[in-house]
């Protein structure tokens, strides 16, 4: 196993067994032991105060290292609209490609005769591009194979695409077909200076904790991509690029889309669109306590979210959940009442400009991530908060 | 406190938690301010087996005892008396069955009621007969091969949502108490209707109605035990059920117990939460005191009654007036340890208090327990003097 | 119908709490349960049963401590359960978990196989979907809705974002479901019963006839580098103040940056 205990250093303290999500580790005869339970999550590295707990090493010699040059990004669309992340990947794919000095390329499917153009003002070199019918509805097959077959022509380094249902769903498929590492729901990527790798960042146990990922041995590292966490590049008129028409020949599909079914959520659209968002957590208390936080977006003009304990709570519906297992958003203001700030929660609404966090308690984790924050009994806090703010509109 | 049981008994209380605490925690409080039946969870106790825990497995059931029984009404009642009372009431209205049904009754229904098919009742209670069974004045005249039966049962616990009820009438008043006999009837036979249903102080989830019996024609194969056996049946049930009531005490006084713990371990005033002062502290120790005494004495008795004992009124009674004693003074000091907060409907334990009297009424009052076991102890002391 | 379940047993992450002063997990007193998503696989496996009959077995990997989740599964009432454990197994990846899970879905046989949307644990819903890959079969993600199972094809309701699609697959094919797609039983007594004296089928490496290279660590293509707490912001302003100063306070600066 690589990682291991040692025992000349061990106090038996056993710091490191709670942080073990999996209960591996165990103390006998005072020592410290890691068992099969381990599942290589590093939770314990850096936890043990003597140091005792580290990595071998062997990771296994495995295969050559493949090679690959390029940073590809697949460009999502769904009714011939093509999604957001879409060019939030481009911002990111051109930073990685820029510091690697290498180009950056796009992969649509589906017919849009506007959207390669528009995939290379947002920052593209070059778009590959199949407008073939087989690719107007999402079947998992047809995708996975297509790309797969364009990677395995081109061989480029890395791959990303949007952490949305499509790309969650199909993309594993072509990792597995490529033999090559997939990292899920990366909220942040980067170039490793000296071996120039991808350092994938994810949420991890839920997202009670962040993880980086790499992919060393093989190519190209893929990673999915929460959407509305990174930065589109310019949008720039001027740019020109190569465009390379695809053909589908050879790919089919077994399943088919027999009916697609529009059941949008207001909320949730409005969630993602909001300018402002009040969002309330446990500390809430209850169904009563969020009539404080309608008030106070009605004075505001705001959307309601709330973290996940609250939802669990029954006090407000799934809909309006914000985080790792509900939406993310990034709003201008983003005020957090009651809400612990559990990394779950974090992941989705870091990326708001303004965060204010209202908490009784002072060493909440919200506060680390604040812009504003103020220590007190929301009770009092919120309803004399939209008083003021009425006066100040106006109202 | 560990009471050693079986891997399987253990087996039984995990699974009523998890239907408690997942399936009746969330819609207790709903079931109580609309007064509802629960037939969704009754589904999910049928489901897991539950209806047929003290039915032999020959018949469908798991073959357990009092003991089981006990396990499971505790359980259920932590969460929810109302609950608890409609899965009680069946094992009540299903004794007289299994202790007196012949072969063919037994076939006929034992095995839908341990599936959880149909629900049973049992009626007993009548407006001028509750604690004085004598004065019972619903009839079932032999006419050819059937009995008819007139007058009206009150207060039944399942009555309208039950599919089978076992009953006490009269069939020949000259005998006195030996002139009652116990009879099953199925909902929908012609001249059986039910009243409105009662609208009551708690157990509100719990369906409370009239059975009235007009020329209600039953075929002689569904007298229960002997013509003349009726107040015996009647009795023996309740020797049964009572061990059972005296788990929903234990269970509701564990329940409110909890909640005022939690609670008092949030609650700051004087800059310290109310658990750390020591009035809370003593009226806590108190609760939790008399609480694990009436769990010893209840599942005592349990194992005595599954010991295959003769006698048990006394036992019985004991449990019950004890537990269900408990129960009341438990949750009703639950109340006063939340105060303000313990009053108000967002925390069960009002719900718990006002549930928990019934305990004290139903299945005879704690005032009949106290002659039952005063009876007893002049029979015991007469034998040993 | 043959169906195969793929079930994880994790951590409860939800309880799962971080120490703010060292940033690590504590894990103390937090209990270890089927991965939610998959119980409701396993319930929708069993309404499949009830249906079009057939059998339905429960699969996992991990230490054989996993048993615990196949005897869960057992209660609930699947017909059969088997556990993949094998120390060549440590350390696997998506990638080398699936690869893993196929091999044994490819001894066992099976026309539909289901696994949860993803596990809390990890959050990667990868597994499922690399599984059909490695079987050659189609997949469907985030199910609410099976409307129908037979007769060689299967339709369903995937969950999209803006809505959901009907989507008609031959069989065999793998879907990953999601909650809304049903409430799932409690166990019953007797299940559990059974469940307890029920045999588990272990499969080790070599009974699946896997190739050494693609399992456990060495067959996993990532590798975790490092686990971190999030770091804070730098421009955070704490409100200092009565109730009164610290909302005027505020107001002011909301009124500065121009958000009223």
């Amino acid at each position: 196993m690589p990682i291991v205990v040692n025992k000349d250093t061990c106090t038996g303290c056993e710091t490191c067994v709670s942080s073990c999500p999996y209960d591996a580790i165990v103390i006998r005869e005072g020592k410290a032991e890691i068992t099969e339970l381990c599942q290589l999550c590093k939770a314990c590295l850096g936890v043990c105060p003597e140091g005792a707990i580290r990595e071998t090493g062997e990771s296994g010699a495995r295969r050559e290292k493949s090679e690959g040059t390029g940073v590809w990004v697949f460009a999502e669309q769904r009714d011939g609209v093509i999604a957001g992340v879409s060019f939030e990947l481009l911002g990111a794919g051109r930073r990685l490609a820029d510091k690697l000095g290498t180009n950056l390329s796009a992969v649509l499917f589906g017919p849009n005769a506007a959207g390669p153009d528009e995939l290379i003002k947002w920052g593209a070199d070059r778009v590959f591009h199949c407008e073939d019918e087989l690719f107007r509805n999402f079947n998992d097959e047809p995708f996975a194979a297509l790309l797969s077959r364009l990677i395995g022509q081109h061989k480029p380094e890395i791959v990303l695409a949007g952490a949305t249902p499509i790309g969650r769903s199909f993309i594993p498929r072509v990792a597995a077909r490529l033999h090559t590492g997939l990292t899920a729901d990366c909220t942040s990527l980067d170039i490793d200076g000296e071996s120039r790798d991808l350092l994938q960042v994810r949420p991890a146990f839920g997202g009670n904790i962040m993880a980086t990922i790499l992919c060393p041995e093989t190519r190209p590292q893929m990673a999915t991509v929460r959407p509305r966490v990174m930065k589109r590049a310019e949008y720039d008129l001027s740019r020109n690029g190569e465009i390379v028409k695809v053909s589908a020949a050879d790919v089919g599909s077994r399943t088919r889309v027999v009916e697609t079914v529009k059941e949008v959520s207001e909320v949730a659209v409005n969630l993602q669109e909001a300018n402002i968002i009040v969002s309330g957590g446990r500390g809430v208390g209850g169904e009563k306590g969020f009539h404080l936080l309608y008030e106070l977006a009605d004075a505001l003009g705001a959307s309601i979210g709330a973290s996940r304990a609250a939802v669990d709570e029954g006090w407000i519906p799934y809909r309006h959940q914000v985080g790792q297992t509900g939406k993310t958003v990034g709003p201008r203001i983003y005020f957090a009442c009651g809400i612990s700030g559990a990394v779950q929660h974090l992941v989705g609404m870091q990326s708001s400009d303004i965060i204010i966090a209202i908490n009784k308690n002072p060493e909440a984790p919200i506060f680390d991530v604040a812009t504003y924050g103020i220590v007190g009994d929301l009770f009092e806090i919120i309803p004399l908060l939209t008083k003021r703010i009425r006066e100040a509109k106006g109202l | 406190m560990d009471y050693f049981l079986t891997e399987e008994q253990l087996m039984i209380r995990d699974l009523a938690r998890q239907i408690a605490e997942e399936k009746i925690v969330p819609v207790r409080a709903e079931l109580d301010e609309t007064g509802e039946f629960p037939w969704d969870v009754m589904k999910t106790i049928a489901q897991s087996d539950l209806f047929g825990l003290f039915i032999p497995e020959e018949y469908g059931g798991l073959g357990k005892g009092c003991l089981e029984l006990c396990v499971a009404v505790e359980e259920l009642s932590r969460a929810c008396l109302g609950v608890s009372t409609s899965y009680a009431a069946n094992a009540l209205g299903t004794y007289p069955l299994l202790l007196f049904g012949t072969e063919d009754q037994k076939k006929r229904f034992l095995p839908d009621i341990a599936a959880g098919k149909r629900l049973v009742a049992f009626g007993l209670t009548e407006a001028n007969a509750g604690s004085d069974a004598g004065g019972t004045q619903t009839t079932a005249r032999l006419e050819g091969n059937e009995y008819v039966i007139n007058g009206t049962k009150q207060w039944i616990t399942n009555g309208g949502v039950a599919e089978i009820y076992t009953i006490i009438a009269i069939t020949d008043r000259s005998k006195g108490p030996r002139g009652a006999s116990a009879f099953v009837v199925e909902k929908g036979t012609p001249g059986f209707s039910f009243g409105k249903k009662e609208n009551k102080m708690g157990i509100r989830a719990s369906a409370t109605t009239e059975l009235i019996f007009d020329n209600c024609r039953v075929p002689r194969e569904n007298l229960i035990g002997k013509d003349g056996a009726g107040f015996l049946v009647a009795m023996k049930t309740l020797d049964s059920s009572r061990t059972g009531v005296g788990a929903q005490g234990v269970g509701v006084a564990q329940g409110a117990f909890e909640e005022a713990v939690k609670f008092a371990r949030k609650r700051v005033q004087f800059g310290h939460p109310v658990i750390t002062f020591q009035a809370i502290q003593h009226m806590l120790a108190d609760m939790a005191t008399s609480i694990e005494a009436a769990r010893a004495l209840v599942y005592a008795v349990a194992r005595f009654i599954d010991s295959g004992a003769k006698d048990v009124s006394k036992e019985s009674a004991i449990s019950k007036l004890y537990a269900t004693d408990v129960a009341m003074k438990v949750t009703t000091d639950a109340v006063q340890v939340m105060g303000g907060s313990g009053y108000m409907k967002e925390y069960p334990v009002e719900k718990m208090m006002r549930d928990a009297k019934i305990l004290q009424i139903y299945e005879g009052t704690n005032q009949i327990q106290r002659n039952v076991i005063g009876q007893a102890l002049i029979k015991e002391f007469a034998r040993s003097k | 119908m043959n169906m195969v379940v793929c079930i994880k047993q994790v951590p409860d992450t939800a309880e799962v709490r971080i120490n703010p002063e060292t940033n690590t997990l504590i894990r103390d007193g937090v209990p270890s349960i089927i991965n939610p998503y998959d119980v409701h696989a396993i319930e929708a496996a069993l309404q499949i049963r009830e249906k079009a009959g057939g059998k339905v077995t429960a699969l996992t990997m991990g230490p054989p401590q996993a048993e615990v989740a196949l005897r869960e599964a057992l209660s609930m009432g699947v017909d059969d359960a088997a556990l993949l454990t094998d120390r060549a197994f440590a350390g696997s990846d998506t990638w080398a978990t699936a690869y893993t899970l196929s091999k044994a879905i490819q001894l066992l046989g099976a026309d539909i196989i289901l696994c949860g949307k993803q596990a809390i644990d990890g959050d990667t819903a990868q597994v499922g979907p690399e599984i059909a890959e490695f079987l050659d079969i189609p997949h469907i993600s985030y199910i609410r809705k099976i409307d129908e199972a037979g007769g060689g094809r299967i339709v369903v309701q995937r969950l999209m974002d803006d809505g959901f699609d009907v989507i008609e697959s031959s069989l065999p094919v793998l879907l990953t479901v999601v909650r809304e797609l049903n409430v799932p039983r409690l166990p019953s007594l007797k299940g559990k019963m059974a469940a307890k004296k029920a045999m588990i089928r272990k499969l080790t490496a070599a009974d699946i006839g896997a190739e050494e290279s693609s399992l456990g660590l060495r067959g996993s293509p990532t590798q975790v580098k490092n686990i971190f707490a999030p770091e804070s912001r730098k421009d955070r302003k704490m409100l200092e103040g009565t109730i009164e100063e610290k909302v005027e306070a505020l107001v002011r600066e909301l009124v500065g940056l121009k958000c009223l």
